[in-house]
């Protein structure tokens, strides 16, 4: 139980037809540790991130994420991994739009009650305000549709939704790209804060390479991937 | 999950009312035909109780039990009063009841008869008639309504009416020199009975002296008194009503009554005519419960067609829910339950709609139809329907469900470069 957060070796991963898109030998990430992952456009980052997410399978290889082989589970069974373990903050957002930002960030809890272990609903609900006031969302915009937000608020809505519950790994796939300075300087505090207070271990991906200096680690894909420049 | 589930149709209200009104008017559609046809062999088998025979001119059976009892289509042939004697006072029959129609009352058929109608007819199980109010006709004009009759026309005791003579709503023949008093006011039966104006033989004679053609006679009309000097046995009768002493009797007679050789007359056992009504609707009947069955498939169709449309379009909302944990039972039971929220939805919305019918219906089939529908409580084979229903639209959703419950998590989220 001891082991890295996550421990790639030997991945090989393709879309179907397609020539290898990930070819790395290893990779590990250990547990509290905050890395910045970056590469350039089409890299196979997000790719890489669904794949430790457990969103894609690989070809070959082994991903281990908290000491479980993933692609050995049922496609359920990952499901319901990464409901308890991993908070996952896409690039696309994908908050459920007719729901409220206040249930999009309960959502998580609904589907999991590892993740939600220790609070009640009354409980839950005043982590999740926290969270949303932590990063400038105020009470006003609790019952608001998602659908009705700006891009930058919605990212900030599906940051809150990764934190809540505080996941063993939080996989962030660019969530800084649609902030202004001053909001994505007071989100990755927030975010920065939460895991140190966690223990939680951080997958951060961007293209802005100014953020490196605020992570233990930063790793360069087009490094680690033997088959990088295929495109993604 | 259930919240979850209201609040995904409750995004899609305009696609899931329509879909839950498609199901309601399939459902109120197939509750209505079922209503309908337990009424209408209800209100056919209610109508009359305990008369072993039903004796009128050769015709059809069906016809002379639909004229006779149910007051349903035209009287061609009568009986001679005669035949009607000799067979009343055949020492095996206990009682019978004269009928003869012909006449009618602002829509509502006039019949004329006996005391014993009063004494001997049965309805439902063996109930006699009572009296709301008054008593039978004790004189020559006087006139018993049917509970219908005289709260639709809002007669009551005393009231004076006229005839008119033959059939329809408006007739421009009336019986006006000779009026009648009502002097009683049946209680309700749910039958023919309660649209029906009784007078008695003897007035249907009197009010026809001078009608001999057809028509009145313009030249000097009889008064109104005249006809108590008069001998007012009728010559004929439409047809009459026949009690045994002892049922097994009936078979005997019915062979006699069939044979009678003065008379070509005709004999038949209510209970076995209504089975060839019922053999003779039951096909009709079929026809519209599969037609009714149809329009619920139809129903259910249209909403699979609304969820499997929505399903690609919610490929991403699903991959979203399993990207935070969802299983896919999860999914499936989401959409189950969506199905299954629209389908109950429809059904209550389907009852309603049912009841509301019944209310706008039930006066217009009591009023032309004789057809009396209660506006009782769901029944058990209604409740089967409903579950049927509800079933069957849950099967059907779980197709769009499986489809969902297949997709894979990488499905709605990923766009590959």
């Amino acid at each position: 139980m001891n082991g890295p957060a996550v421990d790639i070796s030997s991945l090989d991963f393709s879309w179907p037809g397609h020539p290898s898109l990930l070819l790395i030998d290893q990779l590990r990430i250990a547990r509290g540790e905050r890395t910045f992952l970056h590469g350039p456009s089409g890299s196979g980052k997000s790719t890489l991130l669904s794949l430790i997410g457990g969103v894609l399978v690989p070809r070959s290889g082994s991903i281990r994420v908290l000491d479980t082989e993933l692609q050995s589970l049922r496609p359920s069974a990952r499901d319901r991994y990464r409901g308890d373990h991993i908070g996952f903050i896409f690039q696309m957002f994908n908050l459920v739009p007719y729901l409220s930002v206040l249930a999009n960030v309960l959502l998580p809890l609904r589907f999991s009650s590892a993740r939600g272990r220790g609070l009640t609903s009354v409980g839950a609900e005043k982590e999740a305000a926290r969270l949303l006031q932590a990063l400038g969302l105020g009470a006003e915009f609790a019952n608001r549709p998602a659908a009705a937000l700006s891009i930058g608020q919605q990212q900030r809505v599906a940051a809150a939704r990764a934190l809540i519950g505080r996941p063993a790994l939080i996989i962030a796939d660019e969530p800084t790209s649609a902030l202004d300075s001053d909001t994505r300087a007071g989100f990755l505090a927030l975010l920065m804060n939460e895991c140190r207070a966690a223990g939680t271990t951080l997958l951060f991906v961007s293209h802005d390479l100014s953020l490196a200096a605020l992570f233990d680690r930063s790793v360069a894909l087009r490094e680690l991937n033997r088959a990088a420049g295929s495109g993604a | 999950m259930f919240r979850l589930a209201l609040q995904s149709l409750w995004n899609r209200r305009v696609a899931a009312t329509l879909t839950v009104c498609a199901i309601a008017i399939s459902v109120a559609l197939v509750l209505s035909v079922q209503r309908l046809r337990t009424g209408a062999r209800e209100s056919f088998s209610n109508t009359v109780s305990g008369a072993d025979l039903i004796v009128g001119a050769r015709t059809g059976p069906l016809n002379l039990l639909l004229y006779s009892v149910f007051h349903i289509g035209e009287v061609t042939t009568e009986v001679s009063w005669e035949s009607y004697q000799k067979i009343a006072k055949h020492r095996d029959v206990a009682w019978t009841i004269p009928l003869s129609l012909g006449d009618s009352h602002r829509g509502y058929r006039v019949l004329g008869t006996s005391d014993a109608y009063f004494q001997y007819f049965r309805y439902g199980s063996s109930r006699p008639l009572m009296f709301s109010s008054g008593t039978p006709f004790h004189d020559l004009y006087d006139a018993v309504l049917g509970a219908d009759v005289a709260r639709n026309l809002h007669y009551h005791l005393g009231s004076v009416i006229i005839l008119s003579h033959g059939l329809g709503d408006v007739s421009f023949t009336q019986h006006k020199d000779k009026p009648f008093r009502v002097v009683g006011i049946l209680a309700k039966t749910g039958t023919p009975v309660d649209r029906t104006v009784h007078v008695s033989l003897e007035a249907i004679t009197a009010i026809h002296e001078g009608w001999e053609t057809g028509r009145r006679i313009a030249v000097a009309p009889p008064k109104a008194e005249d006809p108590r000097k008069h001998d007012l046995t009728p010559m004929r009768i439409t047809a009459f009503i026949v009690g045994m002493r002892s049922r097994v009797m009936a078979f005997t007679m019915q062979r006699a009554i069939n044979e009678y050789d003065k008379e070509a007359l005709l004999a038949i056992m209510p209970g076995v005519a209504l089975d060839q009504l019922w053999q003779l609707v039951g096909v009709a009947d079929t026809a519209l419960m599969i037609v009714a069955a149809f329009v619920v498939v139809a129903g259910l169709l249209g909403m699979l067609t609304a969820i499997l449309t929505s399903l690609n379009e919610r490929r991403r909302e699903m991959a979203i829910l399993r990207s935070v944990g969802a299983r896919p039972a999860h999914v499936f039971g989401l959409l189950m339950l969506e199905a299954g929220i629209l389908a109950a939805l429809g059904a209550i919305a389907g009852i309603g709609l049912m009841y509301v019918g019944l209310v706008v219906a039930r006066p217009l089939l009591e009023q032309h139809y004789g057809v009396f529908i209660p506006a009782e409580p769901l029944s058990g084979t209604e409740g089967l329907i409903l579950g049927a229903v509800i079933v069957a639209a849950l099967l059907s959703g779980s197709f769009p469900a499986w489809r969902a419950y297949r997709n894979s998590v990488s499905d709605g989220l990923l766009v590959r470069a």
